[in-house]
């Protein structure tokens, strides 16, 4: 579902060109549990924005379901980002001013959905992950993993393909940590796409697929057969 | 298991594609949500700078309320007299100059032309008249007024009544009788309580015999219509020792065409002068000219208050440019959400005009209550704030808004959604 030929990123920082990725080959299927790993400075949150849409390479083809998306332009790439793809960030990324209900309605909200069926799915949402009692609560109102639950519970409320978690656990303790990954690996069970970026190798092992990097460069890849 | 909540489950939605939309737009009850909750989020700031606007919109309003109000006062003096007025002056206004005496004198205007005028079509009455002062004298009192020399119709000009007595008779208009009708304030200096008619009046000299009291009609543009005679106009010219009259107001059917009511006058007094050498004034176009003078004097204190208008207009920029540089980790977090480029554009746009639009409705609601304030306290001061000045002050501090808020919505729509995110 997701495959990149030959791509490449280079930042122009001062006069020099700096490289980000260079040449990537990658195919992921739909449903693969994937994590990427490397010290940092290797280039995988580049390489995750690309995934995401958030930044374009600069050399190079990506195909998603098929489509060529970096030909597309800013509102038809925003689309595919609302449609397809979900983001969790390692600092939550909730809107302050915004309770726990809206900043998960937030994505339904941008696509122009009706107020009615926002307001089953949030409902479903907030039961789901727990957080019903928490609804009306604003973001510094609520717990570490708590947040963090807001924020997976928005990036599925679209029901996105692909899901896309950077350091997801970064700002979590352990046992919150393990909570969260608990319920990203629960996604994968039901066929979302799960893409992880993350220096913890206990984190990223857990993956059914670990991809390695190194100054842009995938140098390796484990297969691992375990479910989650 | 540690987790103290129901895990998602069951909740298989990937095949799930049935939500309607609105093609990726956002609906506007949201974009006003959302909006609103920055506004509140910010209380105190937002407060202050929709203040700067509701000061610039309060002074636009008060300052044209007030021009609109000498407007209308000023124009209502004019038009008590009624609009179908023309008034005939000797002397011809050119706009090139040169004297007319080089080619022989002006011809004064005179008491036979006013009754020739009358018989014209369409024309309802005629009033000669002349001014001036003299001293009055009754039983040893003397006073100084204006004397107005006028023709038995000068009730009807001055849009007056008379209150005892009667007003000047239908004498013959060159051999009127020596007639006075008394103006209230001069009755009052002259006569205290008593009953003035058919006592005698001496006029500059001479014996005039009281046969009415006029109402008490007060100032007009700072003359004292009470503190005035009124006689025969061929009595006063012979009083001021003038060879023809300063003016005639000519009164014309409503229902009758200017155009052509002039061009007959202008043909029948240039037959009897052999030339053109009187000016007519119409009422119509003198309140007309006299209009557009008010609506520059309107529109200028309009701008002054303007000026305060761009100055909270400077505030929303400030504002709205402090905003996006504080939030820009939620810009970045709204494109990965899948926000277009527009969407983001739209939402600080909204804002600012939130702003300014609140901030505007303040204002008018500022400006109009202490228009209003001041005509309660002085009600002499005219206050008038049409609907037309109200809606269009609103639009504007609208439109200040999004001016304002176009720079800095601009910038947050063209960030790098990368480099947003990472911002904290």
């Amino acid at each position: 579902m997701i495959s990149l030929s030959q791509i490449s990123r280079s930042f122009t920082v001062g006069d020099q060109q700096v490289a980000a990725l260079r040449g990537i080959d990658l195919n992921i299927a739909a449903g693969d549990y994937v994590s990427i790993m490397g010290p940092s400075g290797s280039g995988k949150s580049t390489l995750l924005n690309l995934i995401g849409l958030l930044d374009r390479p600069s050399s190079g083809t990506y195909k998603l379901d098929g489509g060529n998306v970096t030909a597309l332009n800013d509102a038809q790439q925003a689309k595919v980002r609302s449609e397809k793809i979900g983001f969790v960030f390692q600092s939550f990324h909730l809107v302050p001013r915004l309770t726990a209900a809206m900043n998960i309605e937030l994505p339904l909200i941008l696509a122009g959905i009706p107020p009615a069926e926002r307001k089953a799915r949030v409902v479903q949402l907030l039961e789901n992950y727990g957080l019903t009692d928490r609804a009306d609560h604003r973001p510094d109102q609520l717990s570490g993993g708590q947040r963090q639950r807001v924020a997976i519970a928005r990036a599925t409320s679209m029901h996105p393909a692909v899901l896309l978690a950077d350091e997801p656990t970064g700002n979590l303790d352990q046992t919150t940590g393990k909570e969260v990954m608990n319920l990203l690996e629960q996604l994968v069970a039901q066929k979302v796409t799960l893409i992880l970026v993350t220096h913890d190798p206990v984190i990223g092992g857990r993956a059914t697929r670990q991809l390695y990097m190194v100054d842009g460069e995938i140098i390796g890849e484990n297969k691992s057969a375990a479910s989650p | 298991m540690p987790l103290g909540f129901v895990p998602p489950c069951g909740v298989s939605y990937l095949l799930d594609s049935g939500l309607r939309r609105n093609d990726g737009l956002m609906l506007f009850p949201d974009l006003i949500r959302l909006t609103t909750s920055s506004f509140l989020a910010y209380r105190m700031r937002s407060f202050l700078t929709g203040l700067g606007i509701a000061i610039g919109i309060t002074a636009v309003i008060l300052l044209t309320s007030i021009g609109e109000g000498l407007h209308q006062f000023v124009l209502a003096e004019f038009t008590q007299f009624g609009t179908n007025l023309i008034a005939i002056q000797p002397g011809k206004t050119q706009t090139q100059g040169g004297n007319v005496g080089i080619f022989g004198s002006v011809r004064t205007i005179s008491i036979e032309d006013a009754q020739a005028l009358l018989h014209l079509p369409n024309v309802e009455y005629v009033n000669p008249s002349v001014t001036g002062n003299a001293e009055v004298r009754f039983n040893g009192k003397t006073r100084r007024t204006t004397v107005f020399g006028a023709g038995h119709d000068f009730t009807r000009v001055m849009a007056s009544r008379v209150q005892m007595g009667s007003s000047l008779p239908d004498d013959d208009p060159t051999q009127p009788r020596a007639l006075v009708v008394l103006g209230s304030k001069v009755r009052q200096e002259l006569f205290s309580g008593e009953n003035p008619l058919g006592s005698y009046l001496r006029i500059g000299g001479q014996r005039y015999r009281i046969v009415g009291v006029m109402e008490p009609k007060g100032q007009m543009l700072g003359f004292d219509l009470d503190d005035t005679v009124f006689i025969p106009a061929a009595r006063a010219l012979e009083l001021f020792n003038r060879p023809g009259l300063m003016e005639i107001q000519l009164s014309y059917k409503p229902n009758a065409d200017l155009a052509g009511v002039e061009r007959s006058i202008t043909a029948l007094l240039k037959e009897r002068h052999g030339r053109e050498d009187f000016t007519l004034i119409p009422q119509a176009k003198a309140l007309e000219v006299l209009g557009s003078v008010l609506d520059v004097i309107t529109f200028a204190v309009g701008a002054l208050g303007g000026i305060s208008l761009l100055v909270g207009g400077v505030g929303i920029l400030t504002i709205m440019t402090m905003a996006v540089s504080e939030r820009t980790a939620e810009i970045g977090l709204l494109r990965a959400l899948g926000a277009r480029e527009g969407q983001v554009l739209t939402l600080f746009l909204g804002e600012a005009m939130l702003l300014s639009a609140l901030g505007g409705l303040a204002g008018l609601a500022l400006g109009i209550g202490i228009a209003q304030a001041l005509h309660w306290l002085f009600p002499a001061m005219p206050v008038h704030t049409p609907w037309l000045f109200a809606v269009v002050a609103e639009l504007s501090a609208v439109s200040i808004g999004l001016a304002a808020g176009v720079m800095p919505a601009r910038r947050a729509a063209r960030l790098d959604p990368v480099e947003a995110l990472h911002e904290e």
